[in-house]
């Protein structure tokens, strides 16, 4: 094992040195780690940014930034958190690079077509930074709503262009995933063998392809708009606004079943593997990520229960949304089954899959609160949605990455962390997380709308404490990810299976070799059998 | 690396790329439908304005073109080298004529001052205004995919002609056909919707 | 690993029948569309089209040679542009 070199060594195509090792490559597992270091960047520029913004709302008035700037903050955290961090953290980054490896196979099918996905990523990125500093950001939020967007005299249109280049490198990602899935998984691999987390990616990849062409669309609308003027959601011109708020959500609706399956993938991946136990109810999950996938696509216009929609769509809308809830809950309580009467062994990562359960469900269920009509209207765009979905998206999402981010920081850079930080850092984000929304739940209740530069003094204490929430929780995140980022000077010790996990990526060297497997991969029947795990630990603990 | 030659692989991958195409399009029928149903009778007074006869003639030439460019792939695999060029270039062909009768459709359109933002459209009824605001991004998304996919057409040509597209290697060709049928179809329905509306 | 491709294709004389018929079928849209039907007229225009489609798909884009994974997944893609437009008439349909 001691002589394989590792993919780090050995760059494909073989040409190329140094720099060009990366820029160039063909290679999944380095394009992943591109990725990795890219949206990592973007994610901690949007925290700080998130954080000036609650530092302004700490105190009433203007306390250092200008109304018209905090209007451009919030855009701007909301449009690269959304576009450059939730959509393609855990697809580009740990879907590019484990998911070959669990189907047991060298690479995607398109191996430069994902290169190219990292470029436009790139791209959607610069551009979007182009655009902050050519007439100022846009000040419309992530949302782009006419007719604002079209009469705003900021940089909509570069940055509206910046989302649709982004969009592009998303669906082609998904296009990618969905060809490697049906064309290169082990022969001895059935559907009802793949790990849970290229299952979700499967589903995910459905869901980037088939609705980010409908924001693409509507975004290149937006820019016609501005150019031309063709009127199409101009009421005095015949058009509909609400239709684009229509077009808007058949993307962004699904897009947040894009952000938040990947993340249950990963969950579904750590909870057995540290409970020693095979996952309960593996087919009711696959099946749950497809419903997912197919229902969350009918339900978008629950966003727009306040915009003059007819009675009979907020009815029809409200309906399905709560049908929503039921895979969803079918998975968490498949994670908790899963616990249940299993060998815990608390690892960071399994730390953070906790938090996650409990930041997701409420979520979840905050979000039925919003997806009833009748108590929608009271809470519509106040700090209860803020809250709401930061619960999902952070609290669900982000946690799955932070989760994926520890369990498979060994096997991609053969590395292994210091615990103790790692469970501090975690700490700090979590009891930060409820101290900084938490109030804004509250705030929500009692009427604070969201987007607002400034608010009524009832609202101040609320304001003030989730500043400091918000303090612990850059704090916490900066921790552990510079406790990661230092492991990097340390020697490879890492084992290859560190957890002892049963899916494919852990039968290779950490990190892998290029080919990925040094010795071809054996498939089980099951994918989370633990019984030669148990086995193995077992047999050691007796030996020492 | 096995992915090379799978060739039934790569048309997966196509295929998946022609549904973002369709649903790119879809997009625009959303606003078609729901404008339709608001505007009837406005969308009947616009499509008496365009010119039935560029719209048919228009059909007839994609007609051709992916008639000739699915015998060309069927040449292809028949090793019948010149009948795959001549049916890839008679595809070229139509395609450009296409493009040459939208441009004249276009400019006489233009020149009755009916354009976006233009007067006529402002000042007129609104409905006719959205039939006319459609009736230009739709078309004109459709142009620049006939534009893509002659650019790929073309591709295609030279490397028959270079013989690097053979009968065992032809997933560009194939691809590049899907492609051009898939712009076919879309304009199928573009026809009349916009041509044939009463 | 080789995997050719399967020689599946249709003759000149069969593609050429199908071209004459997508023609046929476009003189017929053409001509219907000059007798005032109503509503139907717009039903009528739709069905041609997606008949022609169809055809398209079929022989053209050799959808008829194709295994189960292309089938089903572009019926689900036109399944989910169903409800794309379907769905936005709960609004507008009853506003």
């Amino acid at each position: 094992m001691e002589t394989v070199k590792s993919f780090f060594e050995t760059p494909s195509p073989a040409r190329f040195k140094g720099i060009w090792s990366w820029l160039l490559t063909t290679d999944h597992k380095r394009i992943g780690l591109m990725y990795l270091f890219s949206i990592l960047f973007w994610f901690l520029l949007a925290v700080l940014l998130g954080g000036v913004i609650r530092l302004e709302l700490m105190f009433q008035g203007e306390t250092f930034i200008s109304a018209e700037v905090y209007n451009s903050l919030f855009t701007l955290h909301g449009v690269i958190m959304i576009f450059l961090f939730i959509i393609p953290a855990l697809p580009a980054v740990f879907g590019n690079f484990f998911l070959p490896m669990q189907i047991g196979t060298d690479d995607v099918f398109f191996p430069k077509l994902n290169l190219l996905s990292w470029y436009l990523y790139m791209a959607g990125g610069i551009i979007a930074i182009i655009s902050l500093f050519s007439d100022g950001f846009p000040d419309t939020g992530w949302t782009f709503y006419v007719p604002f967007s079209i009469s705003t005299h900021t940089n909509v249109s570069t940055a509206v262009f910046a989302a649709f280049v982004l969009g592009i490198a998303s669906m082609l990602t998904g296009l990618n995933f969905i060809t490697t899935i049906h064309r290169m998984r082990k022969k001895q691999m059935g559907w009802m063998q793949i790990p849970l987390f290229t299952w979700s990616l499967y589903a995910t990849s459905w869901v980037q392809l088939l609705a980010t062409p409908v924001v693409s669309i509507t975004l290149l609308l937006v820019i016609i708009e501005r150019y031309v003027g063709v009127g199409l959601f101009d009421p005095s011109r015949g058009g509909d606004p609400i239709l684009y708020q229509h077009l808007f959500w058949m993307y962004s609706h699904p897009a947040v079943y894009i952000m938040i399956l990947p993340g249950m993938g990963v969950i579904s991946e750590i909870i057995p593997v540290f409970s020693r136990k095979s996952i309960f109810g593996y087919k009711a999950i696959v099946a749950s990520s497809m419903a997912i996938a197919i229902a969350g696509s009918l339900v978008w216009a629950h966003h727009m229960y306040t915009s003059g929609m007819s009675d009979t769509a907020i009815f029809v809308f409200s309906l399905l949304t709560f049908v929503v809830a039921i895979p969803s809950a079918i998975k968490v309580f498949s994670w908790v089954a899963t616990l249940y009467k299993g060998s815990i062994q608390m690892t960071p990562p399994l730390f953070l899959a906790l938090c996650f359960i409990y930041l997701f469900s409420v979520g979840g269920l905050t979000g039925l609160v919003l997806g009833a009509a009748g108590t929608d209207i009271y809470v519509h765009d106040t700090h209860f949605v803020v809250a709401h979905f930061h619960f999902t998206m952070f609290g669900g999402t982000g946690f799955a990455f932070f989760a994926a981010l520890h369990y498979w920081w060994p096997k991609m850079f053969g590395r292994m962390y210091d615990f103790k930080k790692a469970y501090i850092g975690a700490i700090l984000l979590t009891g930060g997380f409820m101290f900084h929304y938490v109030p804004m739940f509250i705030l929500g209740l009692q009427g604070m709308p969201r987007r607002y530069f400034d608010y009524l003094p009832q609202y101040a204490k609320g304001n003030f404490f989730a500043g400091f929430g918000a303090a612990f929780m850059i704090i916490g995140i900066f921790l552990m990810v510079i406790n990661l980022l230092i492991t990097l000077r340390k020697p490879m010790d890492a084992k290859a299976d560190p957890w002892g996990g049963t899916t494919l990526e852990w039968q290779t060297p950490s990190p892998p070799p290029l080919h990925n497997f040094v010795t071809e991969p054996c498939v089980l029947d099951y994918p989370y059998d633990f019984t030669g795990v148990v086995k193995k630990y077992s047999k050691n603990t007796k030996g020492e | 690396m096995s992915s090379h030659s799978d060739e039934s692989g790569k048309k997966l991958g196509m295929w998946l790329f022609l549904y973002t195409e369709i649903i790119l399009f879809g997009g625009l029928f959303v606003l078609y439908a729901v404008y339709f149903v608001r505007y009837a009778s406005d969308f009947i007074e616009g499509g008496k304005e365009l010119n039935i006869l560029f719209g048919v003639v228009n059909t007839i030439i994609l007609l051709i073109s992916s008639f000739s460019v699915a015998a060309a792939i069927t040449a292809i695999q028949k090793k019948e080298k010149k009948m795959a060029v001549t049916g890839l270039a008679t595809g070229l062909l139509c395609g450009l004529v296409f493009l040459v009768n939208k441009y004249f459709e276009w400019s006489h359109k233009i020149d009755s001052g009916i354009f976006p933002n233009s007067e006529k459209l402002v000042d007129g009824p609104v409905g006719q205004n959205i039939f006319f605001g459609l009736y230009y991004v739709i078309t004109g998304l459709h142009g620049i995919h006939i534009i893509i996919g002659m650019a790929l057409l073309f591709i295609s040509l030279v490397f028959v002609q270079t013989g690097k597209i053979t009968h065992e290697r032809f997933s560009l060709a194939e691809n590049s056909g899907l492609y051009w049928h898939l712009v076919d179809l879309i304009w199928i329905f573009i026809f009349p919707l916009f041509y044939l509306v009463i | 690993m080789k995997i050719t491709q399967a020689l599946h294709y249709f003759e000149y004389k069969t593609l050429f029948m199908v071209l004459l018929a997508l023609l046929a079928l476009t003189g017929i849209t053409v001509s219907v569309s000059f007798i005032d039907l109503g509503k139907f007229n717009v039903w009528i225009a739709l069905i041609i089209a997606s008949t022609k489609g169809a055809i398209v798909l079929l022989f053209f884009m050799h959808m008829k040679y194709e295994g189960r994974v292309l089938v089903f997944s572009f019926l689900g893609t036109i399944f989910f542009l169903g409800i794309m437009i379907s769905f936005t008439f709960w609004d507008v349909g009853f506003r």
